[in-house]
């Protein structure tokens, strides 16, 4: 089951490797992203997590609020 | 959206996965630095002035002006210990009697402002409604800083 978290321990978990995913459309990650973060958007997380991602390290995925 | 994916990579393998549900929102909210297209357009946040003033409510207006004043400040932000704001005095609300506490004497419940604001629409806002500064604070409510209205303006135009 997925840990939800606030943005002190995202911060926390980068510092110590984590992968940070925006699964938001690619031009919203465009203009504004996370440092360091990764445009993986969620209709392609299918098809590219794998190949993309380091399944070895946490990832933490976001998108804009809750919604 | 992003509980669908922190739920599918999962399914597909991935076995620490973390969901920031508050997202880009409450990021950049908090003032947290972006990267991107929009991150090289200033925002209130970083032309907010972060040294401003602040006084707590009970403290004397006498003894807050002076210290306000001498320090080159025609303001002062009203919070408490988690930085939370109550209140602004401007001008004219710190030439009232010395003897008012600060929350007698402040403009309770200021309209505040985001950090991710861009810097040309709080100068087009602040212009409007003639504000001469307005607390920024994150979604919170805590006091990131004081945008003056004449930097709003500066850095809008240097913008164009």
């Amino acid at each position: 089951m997925p840990t939800e978290i606030d943005r002190h321990e995202v911060q926390k978990l980068v510092e110590r490797g984590a992968q940070l995913v925006e699964v938001l459309p690619a031009d919203e990650y465009e203009e504004d992203h996370l440092p360091g973060a990764i445009s993986l958007p969620l209709r392609r997380l299918e098809t590219e997590a794998v190949r993309i991602l380091d399944g070895a390290r946490p990832v933490i995925v976001y998108c804009w609020d809750t919604a | 959206m992003s509980p669908r994916a922190a739920w599918r990579l999962e399914s597909l393998g991935f076995g620490e996965v973390y969901d920031y549900v508050a997202g880009k929102l409450d990021w950049m909210a908090a003032g947290l630095r972006t990267e991107g297209t929009n991150a090289a357009h200033p925002r209130a946040g970083e032309v907010s002035r972060r040294d401003v003033p602040t006084a707590g409510l009970a403290e004397r207006l006498g003894d807050v002006r002076e210290r306000v004043r001498a320090s080159g400040w025609d303001a002062v932000v009203v919070i408490n210990p988690e930085r939370v704001v109550f209140g602004l005095l401007r001008s004219k609300e710190l030439d009232k009697d010395s003897e008012l506490r600060m929350d007698q004497a402040m403009r309770p419940g200021p309209s505040t402002f985001r950090p991710y604001v861009s810097i040309k629409e709080m100068a087009e806002t602040m212009t409007k409604h003639m504000l001469e500064s307005s607390p920024i604070t994150t979604s919170d409510g805590r006091l990131v800083g004081l945008l003056l209205q004449q930097d709003a303006t500066r850095v809008a135009g240097e913008q164009e």
